[in-house]
């Protein structure tokens, strides 16, 4: 049996250290040893799949998927984008889920006291699965930023949570959602804890007029990159 | 001039959150949207293998247990397949071989009921010792943690592991050994993971 071909080394100035003082819960959830470098195997070249039976039809809009008695109250928009690896290649069939706050920035959390409300027809959860060309789309309303204990007057700028699996338990990734224009993502002590511009700037979604609906709903685009996996140009002996 | 490359480049991290329940364990979280929850059900009914419980904490830098952890494990079968086309071979109908969970709230207590994964042939000939990866994100972690859990009861399957071996620090390997205890003779191993401080928990880059 040939080793198989390993994904491309995760390039850690790419992503937040683990040690980021401002963002204060870091300082004491962060390892103080340097992590330990594994030569991938099966187990970390592999990954849980999934299917359309795991999820329902709704799943994917967060406008309907939660609804009570009508919908949610905040700006509708469409998120959608597609989940590609470095090599720029599509990731079809592969699980996206997001949370997030409502327009007032509550949470539907039973931990989350913040003073603005709960909204009844919005539950701010959704989960699909991307297409074969490694397209996805979700419909909610924009979440609003809300205030957090870190510094006395901290906010968090208006964000979705996007978890995402691709084809490898190392290629599992957990990221936050910005939106073009929000004057707290400069401010913000967890967005800064990445060190690279660009990568602030790949976090951030953009205005999509193309993907807008007129007179429904406005849309932002989002794209994902996953790790990329090399070429079996030559194998290993065994 | 040098030809450029084409490679795009990896998506950053950021931290789950504290409210990472709502979109993952939304029942914890405290209100019912998915007909069905992921990540719930490892094995499935029809995996062969020994039953076990895994049961553990997560624990910071001062000592104290975190309760707002999520977990996801990762592992083969008791044939040492995964649920995966590269997986190795076949495994039984249900077996996902996936699992995820949460913390309690007021006690930081995790745990999942799986089978015990048998040892594993990777690519190249190597053979792991039964174990199963563990990925954690909680808020205060920017980019999810990887470690792995083996067993106590595998002593000699440990010593040969190419994981474990290649740990050049001999006293930070029982860090990754869970230890076998029974609950109405059902074996339950218990983890404990420590984010920092005195026997920090093994995590890898991988």
């Amino acid at each position: 049996m040939s080793a198989a071909a390993a994904f491309y080394q995760r390039n850690r100035d790419r992503h937040p250290p683990a040690l980021t003082p401002a963002y204060k819960t870091s300082v004491a959830r962060s390892p103080r040893l340097a992590r330990i470098s594994l030569d991938q195997s099966v187990a970390e070249m592999t990954g849980p799949t999934f299917g359309h039976d795991d999820i329902g039809p709704l799943d994917n809009d967060l406008i309907r998927n939660y609804a009570q008695d009508g919908d949610p109250i905040g700006e509708r928009i469409i998120v959608h984008g597609r989940v590609l690896n470095e090599n720029a290649r599509p990731v079809p069939n592969t699980l996206v889920e997001i949370w997030q706050a409502n327009a007032g920035g509550r949470y539907r959390h039973k931990k989350d006291t913040y003073l603005a409300p709960i909204d009844p027809n919005f539950g701010g959860c959704g989960r699909t699965i991307t297409d074969a060309d490694g397209a996805y789309a979700f419909r909610t309303v924009k979440p609003g930023a809300y205030p957090w204990r870190n510094m006395v007057n901290d906010w968090r700028p208006a964000h979705i949570h996007v978890s995402v699996f691709g084809t490898a338990f190392c290629q599992r990734l957990i990221t936050q959602l910005y939106f073009e224009g929000d004057p707290l993502i400069a401010r913000c002590p967890i967005v800064q804890t990445i060190p690279d511009p660009d990568g602030i700037d790949a976090l951030t979604a953009r205005l999509d007029m193309n993907a807008t609906i007129p007179l429904d709903t406005i849309a932002y685009r989002f794209d994902i990159v996953l790790r990329g996996r090399r070429a079996t140009m030559f194998e290993n002996r065994p | 001039m040098t030809q450029p490359f084409d490679y795009l480049r990896e998506t950053p991290s950021q931290t789950a959150g504290p409210y990472v329940h709502i979109g993952l364990a939304p029942g914890a979280a405290g209100f019912d949207i998915y007909d069905r929850e992921l990540g719930w059900d490892i094995a499935g009914p029809n995996a062969k293998g020994t039953r076990i419980r895994i049961e553990g904490l997560v624990i910071d830098g001062t000592g104290s247990p975190i309760k707002d952890v999520m977990l996801e494990a990762w592992q083969a079968n008791a044939a040492g397949h995964y649920a995966h086309p590269e997986g190795g071979g076949p495994v039984e109908e249900g077996f996902r071989g996936w699992g995820r969970v949460i913390t309690d709230f007021e006690t930081g207590a995790w745990g999942f009921d799986t089978i015990k994964p048998g040892s594993v042939r990777d690519g190249s000939g190597k053979v792991h010792a039964p174990h199963i990866s563990l990925w954690i994100v909680a808020r205060g972690i920017n980019l999810g943690l990887n470690t792995r859990l083996y067993f106590d009861d595998e002593a000699d399957a440990n010593a040969a592991d190419p994981v474990l071996g290649m740990i050049e620090w001999e006293r930070r390997r029982p860090t990754l050994i869970a230890r076998r205890t029974e609950s109405d003779g059902k074996p339950v191993y218990r983890f404990d993971i420590r984010i920092q401080g005195e026997d920090e928990t093994v995590f890898f880059d991988i």
